[in-house]
């Protein structure tokens, strides 16, 4: 009689050999994300009366090569709220994995009227995000959570690899922060404005934005999705194209090219 | 009968000798089967950045004043210009109701935030323990052990506590990041506190301030410092905070400013420059 419950129902060493635990261990240390590898550019959002208003291009870069050029870097989560992934394409792959099933677990436990704002799944992603940076391991993304809080109000707040987090009436990850930013501040300084803000003018804010992105981020794309989160639930786009691009302003810039003079 | 079986054998026979002992260990998240153990081995990713802005905190006779800007950056960028750093400990709920404690931490705001939830958790807990408030002594010596117990892996901010002592009287306490900690009539910290300390000095310490015809050198009779009145102590924590908008970058936005009484906690939000 074997008195030890952990070898119940397992082959006996006597008669089959010790169990071979080798292919557990690689014997080489673990090895965690030093850099991201596939890319996605900037994503930009901005807070309006009733809701967001949330984009980002649709290309995952390698390097400087322009490798996929149909990602899709909104996920709609719920119907207050969508998420805006700069950053390593693998990472976000698993946070969407991670959050499906959380999702999922979510709708079995409650009823849709409580289901998870915007805020609570910024909460939950800034954990997921500082708990792997303090195991050393990253998750190599900057994501911006747009949608609707607790009270219904709109709700835009970011989270990066280091688990920083912080909100702001417009938002914007990567060139976008330099980019981008400064056209949105102009539209909305402060919350009092963003309460102003209409939804058309907000998303022309975002197109324009975009716009000003393709001109000068090398790493974008001119197909973006685009997603307007308001208390009607996520209208989400996922392939919208540049439209009225102007290069004019091209020809008189001078020093970088081949050009003379 | 167990030698029958183990056919003479002294250690039990079964079969996990050489058996997985770190596969079923630290499950991250219910849908991944096995997440390996967080490596020793250093790394270069980064781990800290500096979200600027600065703090301050002067204790006075009856009540103690924490202040800090709102703005937070990355480097020449400003993130947002509404970030507190000012948090209330304690008291009732997520509102914090009746606290009398409150702790400011600048540096890393991710690891700031953290350290603020943990003793916030702690001193919540306290008073179900203990059916009291915990004491501002006691949550201070607290939030030191809290920051050496990251001794190695540090949380990188500058922390200031404070509160009102059990004798009624205005406490401050300051931290560096690994838990060394001292009671303190006032204290700046963050990246301006190089440019707010020295006004301080003069201003509240009375340093280089001497009594008027007390004589000339060795006679000289210096100033001697006493508790300030609550409105000059507003005015003095105005008047460190524009001028270091004047000369830091990462300095700006708005003025959060708590007072904290026996009363209560009174929060006031101050415009500053934007720039």
């Amino acid at each position: 009689m074997n008195h030890f419950p952990e070898a119940w129902g397992r082959p006996r060493d006597d008669v089959y050999g010790a169990y071979n635990g080798a292919h557990l261990a690689s014997g080489m240390p673990n090895q965690h994300t030093q850099s991201p590898i596939v890319t996605g550019t900037s994503v930009v959002g901005i807070k309006f009366k009733d809701g967001v208003v949330i984009a980002a291009d649709n290309l995952a870069s390698y390097g400087s090569l322009a490798r996929f050029t149909d990602v899709k870097r909104l996920h709609r989560f719920n119907s207050k709220s969508v998420l805006g992934f700069g950053g390593d394409v693998s990472d976000m792959q698993y946070l969407d994995r991670l959050l499906t099933s959380l999702d999922i677990r979510e709708n079995y436990h409650s009823a849709d009227d409580a289901a998870l704002s915007a805020k609570n799944l910024h909460t939950y992603l800034s954990k997921v995000m500082y708990k792997r940076r303090s195991d050393f391991n990253p998750l190599w993304n900057h994501i911006l959570v747009a949608g609707l809080d607790t009270e219904e109000k709109p709700f835009l707040a970011s989270v990066d690899l280091l688990g920083t987090t912080f909100s702001s009436p417009s938002l914007a990850t990567g060139y976008g922060a330099h980019l981008a930013q400064p056209i949105m501040r102009k539209l909305v300084p402060d919350e009092e404005a963003a309460a102003r803000l209409g939804k058309e003018e907000a998303i022309q804010a975002i197109k324009d934005c975009m716009k000003v992105l393709f001109y000068r981020d090398a790493r974008s794309m001119d197909r973006y999705s685009i997603a307007v989160i308001t208390k009607e639930g996520v209208d989400l786009n996922e392939d919208v194209k540049l439209e009225n691009q102007s290069w004019a302003f091209a020809d008189r810039i001078r020093g970088y090219g081949t050009q003379v003079n | 009968m167990a030698s029958i079986i183990h056919m003479g054998r002294e250690d039990p026979g079964y079969s996990f000798s050489a058996a997985p002992t770190a596969a079923s260990a630290n499950r991250e998240h219910s849908f991944y089967p096995y997440v390996p153990n967080p490596s020793p081995l250093p790394s270069n990713s980064p781990r800290y950045t500096d979200n600027g802005g600065s703090t301050l905190g002067i204790a006075g006779a009856t009540f103690t004043i924490m202040a800090g800007d709102t703005r937070s950056t990355s480097g020449y960028s400003i993130n947002t210009r509404y970030a507190p750093k000012l948090f209330l400990i304690g008291g009732t709920g997520t509102e914090h109701k009746s606290a009398r404690i409150v702790l400011s931490v600048v540096g890393f705001a991710a690891d700031g935030h953290a350290l603020a939830e943990r003793l916030d958790t702690i001193v919540k807990m306290y008073k179900y323990q203990h059916g009291k408030d915990m004491s501002v002594a006691a949550c201070a010596q607290r939030l030191s052990h809290i920051l050496y117990g990251k001794r190695f892996f540090p949380y990188y901010v500058q922390a200031l506590l404070g509160g009102i002592d059990e004798k009624g009287a205005g406490a401050l306490y300051s931290y560096d990041p690994v838990g060394s900690y001292e009671r303190e009539q006032c204290k700046a910290a963050g990246a301006a506190a190089s440019l707010i300390t020295p006004f301080l000095d003069n201003q509240v310490n009375y340093k280089n301030q001497y009594v008027p015809g007390s004589g000339s050198g060795l006679d000289l009779q210096a100033r001697q410092a006493v508790p300030l009145p609550q409105q000059h102590v507003e005015t003095l924590v105005r008047d460190a905070f524009s001028s270091a908008v004047e000369r830091h970058i990462e300095v700006g936005d708005g003025l959060q400013m708590m007072t904290i009484t026996v009363d209560g906690i009174q929060e006031v939000l101050i415009p500053l420059k934007q720039d």
